[in-house]
């Protein structure tokens, strides 16, 4: 049907677009509707739904040991954070307490899964604004941190590796001496990726003063993560709530003031650092023990209301479980940080041109099956 | 005469058609290269068969006409474009007492020349009946049509310091030492200057909105499919070609050796080179740093774009070319 | 603040409000007339200063929904849960807050999409995750689907 044939401007003169579902920049299948005068972007306006595949619901007629693995493909990228909050939750409501070696396992296996998550964005924010290379090089790191998931866990991306109670295996026995070189060749890299991209000038003017979110925006809008972190608000899960022994370890919290696309960069290549220092503070020093504390086979949790959050590679993940006492949970709600992030676009990239919506969103670092569960 | 022309004519398009593919194979291995792969490895030896099976993939392709699209400008607008970039590469001078056509007005036709392949992209854009296609047609239009002002303005810097047109004699000029070296500062800003108008100029990375993927699917050839797409890509290559052999003619000396001043054993060395190597040499030298430019940098916003030509290039250019006449007047060059 | 502090703040408000201690954060049951006021107090009130709306959900009991919204302070990094029993559920309603907290504008229609309950006063009450034409509300716990396969 033409185009050009029917009325395609509204009344105030401006010019619908679609951009999405399917298109290389959106990360996942989000369709944007913008309103647009010439270039300028009036109004954005997510539609949702496309991946919804009713995880909650599901998860009512799971048991408490299996619907733990349908949130790993939930935000795919930080899975294996996925399945520790819902570990967590499971384990708070029994009221065990699970044996350091696991504590410690589960916080190396979820920095490499961060480090690995900020990999990927890396390598797609320089996809998305034109620059190739990086994502090549991105992936080549994060090759390396999938071959250590693969050799403990047996899988690349969603690794099943969280029980209630512990992990599910214990840790190959190559596992430390692989982790060390891999971190060898990860630090010495990530200097160059800030030479490659973060020095680099169209790079800056592209993201500097780019799609600004005030402090008291992000709080209104319940904006967590890096995204937050990058317009000053302190909101690192680690820190203000520890949890899985996060509070024997030594990090920092990656806060800016900018508030902007290359504050909310700058976040993120810093906590891939963090991660780092982590992963070294505690590779040499893992706990001998038991990887599981014992739990009945059939889990049953005690009537009442549970709820845990954990710090996901892209903000505050929630995990509320409602039991009355049986085999399944009664009502299991996520809070995730992927779908109250994302409605924080239409005002960031209020009055920016389109090419500025796309560093924006890349910075968001939205995986969509997450918004849509 | 006139079968002898039309010979060298059609000798010239298959030249053309056959530098397209070296060319092709070439951004597909320089790219994987800098992107820690391989490429190409499989058709032919070493890959090098691979944009003749892309080329004849296409020709199988269904060539779609849009339903609502202006017919007669649709079809048009890939001859426009092919025709226009052919058209350039008539008076280049590809080796000593080798030019098909000495025009005394060489960088003129050129520069006027290369300028028309505009119309043809702003017609595809609009008979393709589609939003993107328009849009990506008219971004197009605004950064070729604007950089062409400082493309012309380097060049012209060098015409000032030779006092001629003709390609011929530009080359000639260049007997005791290139124009980069000899013209020293103001003619190595008028170099760079033009490196950098010259890919806004092609549509190329960093300056390449128009086909950007990640923002409008493929601007101004979305529509296209089959031949007419590849007689898009076809000039895309041809005019990166033309662009660098201007470079290589006009700042860096064309098919005339190095020479180093009056050092005449040196020079006597460099003369046994044969002169198409030295041009084809300097041309793929100038290729392949535009091509780096592509796979280094991210791409530019198209108001960031035009502003860099309006507020920087420009400016620039034009204060070049005062510094250049100055220096020609007073003498101040080697 | 801890659990005994909220609580006192909390009745300090109103003296209709029943509190579940058992849970994590404390849990606070208000009626649903004195909501609204109560979500209003909550935000701009000093000392607790509940800023941050971290989720909002809806429990479906089958005779009736009880609303959950889960508070937070950003700066005493102190939770509250605050719940809403609403006893029709065919024609559940209740206030909106999203002129309080920015992003309960979207969880309110996840709500709406997945139970059923208006918001009144809502600038755009719509499904977000399901079709427009979708019949029913899914989450709730008698529905049913003709595409639904009982294992």
């Amino acid at each position: 049907m033409s185009l050009l044939g029917e009325d395609i401007l509204t009344e105030e003169g401006e010019f619908i677009i679609n951009m999405g579902p399917q298109h290389p920049s959106t990360h996942g299948v989000l369709h944007l509707k913008l309103w647009l005068n010439g270039e300028e972007i009036k109004r954005v306006q997510p539609h949702l739904g496309y991946i919804h595949r009713s995880i909650e619901k599901m998860s009512e007629s799971l048991s408490y040991r299996n619907f733990i693995f349908a949130t790993s493909r939930m935000d795919y990228l930080s899975a294996h954070m996925n399945n520790e909050a819902c570990a967590l939750t499971v384990e708070k409501g029994l009221g065990i307490e699970i044996p350091e070696r696991a504590q410690v396992i589960r916080i190396l296996m979820s920095e490499l899964t961060r480090l690995a998550s900020h990999q990927l964005w890396w390598g797609s924010t320089g996809l998305d604004l034109g620059a190739v290379t990086p994502f090549f090089y991105a992936f080549r790191e994060r090759e390396a941190i999938m071959g250590i998931m693969e050799e403990t866990c047996g899988a690349r991306l969603t690794q099943n590796y969280n029980v209630p109670g512990g992990v599910m295996a214990d840790i190959h026995p190559n596992f430390q001496k692989h982790t060390k070189e891999v971190m060898q060749q990860i630090k010495s890299k990530l200097d160059e990726y800030d030479d490659l991209l973060s020095g680099n000038v169209i790079f800056e003017a592209r993201t500097k003063g780019v799609g600004v979110l005030s402090k008291e925006d992000a709080i209104s809008y319940g904006v967590t993560g890096p995204t937050a972190r990058g317009s000053g608000v302190s909101c690192d899960v680690r820190k203000w709530a520890p949890y899985s022994g996060y509070e024997k370890v030594q990090f920092n919290e990656i806060l800016e003031e900018g508030g902007d696309s290359y504050a909310r960069y700058m976040v993120r290549m810093r906590e891939m650092k963090e991660s780092i220092s982590i992963i070294e503070q505690l590779i040499d020093n893992i706990p001998d023990g038991d990887f599981q504390a014992k739990t009945k086979n059939v889990i049953k949790l005690p009537k009442g209301e549970f709820f845990q959050r954990v710090e996901t590679a892209r903000g505050e993940l929630g995990v509320y479980i409602v039991s009355d006492g049986a085999a399944s949970p009664y009502r299991v709600k996520y809070r995730s940080p992927n779908f109250s992030n994302l409605f924080a676009l239409p005002i960031m990239a209020k009055g920016g041109k389109i090419g500025d919506l796309v560093a924006i969103m890349s910075t968001l670092d939205l995986v969509i099956p997450d918004i849509d569960r | 005469m006139l079968t002898v022309n039309v010979i060298l004519g059609v000798s010239l398009i298959a030249f053309l058609v056959v530098l397209c593919f070296f060319l092709g194979y070439m951004e597909r291995k320089v790219a994987a290269f800098m992107q820690v792969r391989l490429g190409p490895n499989r058709v032919g030896p070493k890959g090098s068969l691979q944009i003749v099976a892309d080329t004849i993939k296409l020709l199988f392709k269904e060539g779609l006409t849009p339903d609502s699209s202006d017919r007669f400008l649709f079809n048009i607008a890939p001859f426009i474009v092919v025709v226009t970039s052919m058209l350039v590469v008539a008076p280049i001078a590809f080796a000593k007492d080798f030019q098909l056509y000495d025009i005394h007005i060489g960088v003129l036709y050129v520069s006027s020349i290369s300028s028309m392949g505009v119309i043809g992209i702003l017609v595809a854009g609009w008979s393709s009946n589609n939003k993107y296609s328009l849009m990506g047609a008219m971004r197009s239009g605004a950064q070729i049509v604007s950089y062409e002002l400082s493309v012309g303005l380097s060049l012209i810097s060098i015409v000032v310091l030779t006092g001629s047109l003709n390609l011929n004699e530009i080359v000639l000029s260049q007997q005791n030492g290139w124009w980069l070296f000899k013209g020293h500062i103001p003619v190595m800003i008028a170099f760079v200057i033009f490196i950098i108008a010259s890919t806004a100029e092609l549509n190329r990375a960093p300056f390449d909105l128009a086909e950007a993927e990640q923002e409008l699917t493929a601007g101004f050839h979305t529509e296209y499919s089959g031949m007419k797409f590849a007689m898009f890509l076809l000039s895309e290559y041809i005019n990166l070609f033309v662009v660098s052999a201007i470079a290589a003619t006009i700042f860096l000396g064309g098919w005339m050796p190095f020479h180093l001043g009056t050092w005449e054993a040196f020079n006597h060395v460099m003369d046994y080179i044969p002169s198409v190597l030295w041009f084809f040499g300097k041309t793929f030298f100038i290729i392949f740093i535009i091509m780096w430019f592509r796979w280094t940098f991210p791409r530019l916003r198209i108001d960031q774009l035009l502003n860099l030509e309006w507020k920087y290039l420009l400016p620039i250019s034009m204060i070049n070319l005062i510094l250049v006449t100055v220096m020609a007047i007073m003498n101040w060059h080697f | 603040m801890n659990k005994e502090e909220l609580k006192n703040v909390l009745s300090g408000y109103s003296s209709n409000i029943q509190f579940d201690e058992t849970t994590e954060p404390l849990s606070a049951i208000v009626p649903a007339a004195e909501f609204f006021g109560l979500m209003q107090f909550l935000r701009k009130d000093a000392q607790s200063n509940f800023d941050f709306l971290n989720f909002m959900t809806c429990v479906d009991w089958k005779d009736h929904f009880m609303l959950v919204y889960f508070l937070h302070s950003t700066t005493y990094r102190h939770d509250v849960m605050i719940k809403v029993k609403l006893e029709n559920r065919d024609e559940a309603e209740i206030e909106t807050v999203c002129n309080i907290w920015r992003t309960a504008e979207f969880h309110e229609r996840e709500v709406f999409d997945l139970f059923g309950v208006k918001f009144t006063h809502h600038p755009d009450l719509r499904r977000i995750f399901l079709d427009d034409a979708w019949e029913g509300h899914p989450l709730r716990k008698d529905y049913t689907d003709e595409n639904m396969i009982e294992l």
